[in-house]
């Protein structure tokens, strides 16, 4: 009885934090167009989001396409048709890997380091400054956070998918010796410009979630130390969840 | 001056406008621990009024009502003759730029130097060229002695600098009112010394209603023109510092000789001292038994 009594419980306030990041979304929504007069801080904050996390998705991006080309030139070269290696993890990297890891980077990176900010500014009373000097914080503060991860994102999968894709023809074509034209023409062949859109648009929908959740996460955490550490945390958390269970959707409407 | 005077009885009757804030029957509460219940008190134009108290009455909280950071369960609270509640976002906003408030740890924001902190609310809600907000900016720097630090950033200041940089920032659009927060907290001798310079000099030169905060009785006394006595949510006296010092109640003789122990007393509500100590168990049951 109380098992289930907490089950209710939990699902009204889930259902009612959904509510609240809806309406807060919506809000950041009315207030973009006024952004648009502001373009030097969502520039700012692209570059914060965007440049900062180049050297950790590039990174990562090469390890992943290096590992997915020794898999599949293993896996492939069983069956004879090792020379599909480049068709096969372009397809992977773009429809799937690419939007996917760079958003759990994304939010690993510039998504704690957004809510930890906010969060900050909140706990040293620089949010209720602001109001007492008249600007409202949501405009000054999360507004060019949001959109700087918005308009991140996108650019960061394409970097990802193309260092990814990069990291594959080293193993294939360099190390394991795959001849580079039947490589890059079958990649060509296979990967379609809607196959392109998909992984952009995952991507832009990840950068929308994923700095939804940091801005909001951040400008709703209690004021104290230990309450910046859950903001964050919850941010890495809730973002990778929502990450994956959006993929789901995403890839499911576009088969 | 008796312990719990009406505000009207502090110093001369107060015709209604000679009061640029006036509070009226304030309730407030946090969780179930009333903080207010039944506040009154008016602070007359271009004078200091100090709000005096001790730790926890609530004075900080105050001034957030005072400023609709939060809203008070009953109670008006005017400024300049406006309703705080009835104002709408934009008429508050509008209000609060004539308003410039010193919080307690300067709340200076961190990505931006000196120079751009005062520049701030001058970049905000104004079109002024460049030229003019640096004289602006050069000139309330130089008013706190910090002109010279316009370059640094605020993790290079020391409390004494952040909030005199913090003062130049409230004071950067010409406010009517002047809100510190426990403005002296922390402070070697010689920055309190020069806050408290700054507090009289601000006031007189720009002819501001100020309002400060705080629990140093000391420093208060030698600048306030008036001060409230805050204590068990409600005001217990009110007056001039020599008024308060003159009053014989109880709870102001604590406050004002600082005694540790009277009408406020030392220890927090607590049960019985051997109870607790030979109760069994663990802390949360002696919570629960304690609370019933």
């Amino acid at each position: 009885m109380r098992l289930l009594r907490d089950l209710i419980y939990s699902a009204r306030e889930s259902l009612l934090t959904l509510g609240r990041v809806f309406l807060f979304f919506l809000q950041l929504l009315a207030y973009t167009p006024a952004a648009l007069w502001r373009l030097r801080l969502v520039v700012h904050q692209t570059y914060n989001a965007g440049a900062l996390s180049l050297v950790i998705i590039m990174t990562c991006a090469l390890f992943v396409g290096m590992v997915l080309g020794l898999l599949g030139y293993d896996l492939l070269s069983r069956v004879g048709s090792e020379d599909i290696l480049g068709a096969g993890a372009a397809l992977a990297l773009t429809k799937q890997l690419g939007p996917v890891m760079t958003a759990l980077l994304f939010a690993g990176r510039a998504g704690t380091a957004l809510a930890s900010e906010i969060g900050l500014m909140r706990a040293t009373d620089q949010l209720s400054a602001m109001q007492m000097m008249a600007v409202d914080p949501v405009r000054r503060v999360v507004l060019p956070r949001f959109l700087g991860g918005v308009v991140a994102m996108p650019c960061l999968t394409a970097i990802f998918i193309a260092i990814g894709i990069f990291g594959v023809q080293l193993v294939g074509v360099e190390q394991v010796g795959i001849d580079p034209g039947s490589f890059w023409s079958q990649m060509r062949a296979a990967v379609e410009l809607d196959d392109i859109s998909e992984g952009m648009l995952k991507g832009s929908v990840f950068g929308i979630a994923c700095s939804l959740i940091a801005v909001y996460e951040g400008y709703n955490s209690v004021p104290t130390a230990e309450g910046v550490g859950r903001a964050t945390t919850r941010t890495v958390v809730i973002s990778s969840v929502a990450t994956l269970l959006l993929n789901f959707i995403l890839t499911a409407f576009m088969l | 001056m008796n312990a719990a005077a009406p505000p009207a009885q502090a110093g001369k009757p107060d015709k209604p406008s000679d009061n640029l804030v006036e509070i009226r029957g304030l309730h407030y509460t946090i969780g179930r621990r009333p903080v207010f219940s039944g506040l009154d008190i008016g602070m007359r134009r271009g004078r200091i009024t100090a709000i005096m108290g001790p730790s926890g009455t609530g004075k900080t909280t105050l001034l957030r009502l005072m400023t609709r950071q939060i809203e008070p369960d009953r109670g008006t609270i005017t400024v300049d003759g406006q309703d705080l509640s009835q104002l709408s976002r934009a008429g508050l906003y509008r209000l609060r730029r004539r308003m410039g408030m010193l919080f307690q740890n300067g709340a200076l924001l961190t990505d931006l130097d000196v120079f751009e902190n005062v520049a701030f609310p001058l970049r905000e809600h104004t079109n002024l060229p460049e030229r003019l907000i640096r004289h602006i900016v050069l000139t309330k720097l130089h008013a706190v002695g910090l002109r010279g630090a316009a370059e640094m950033l605020p993790s290079e200041l020391s409390g004494g600098m952040a909030r005199r940089v913090a003062l130049a920032r409230a004071i950067v659009m010409d406010p009517d009112i002047l809100i510190y927060d426990e403005p002296f907290a922390g402070l070697d001798p010689i920055s309190l010394g020069v806050i408290l310079r700054l507090i009289r000099q601000m006031n007189d030169a720009l002819g501001i209603t100020s309002i400060v905060v705080s629990h140093d009785v000391q420093e208060l006394s030698t600048i306030a023109d008036e001060s409230y006595l805050l204590a068990e949510g409600r005001v217990v006296a009110s007056g001039s510092p020599a008024e308060l010092h003159a009053n014989t109640s109880d709870i102001v003789r604590q406050f004002m000789n600082g005694m540790a122990d009277g009408p406020v007393p030392f220890h927090f509500p607590a049960p019985d001292y051997s109870v607790q100590l030979l109760a069994r168990g663990d802390r949360r049951r002696q919570r629960r038994e304690s609370r019933s």
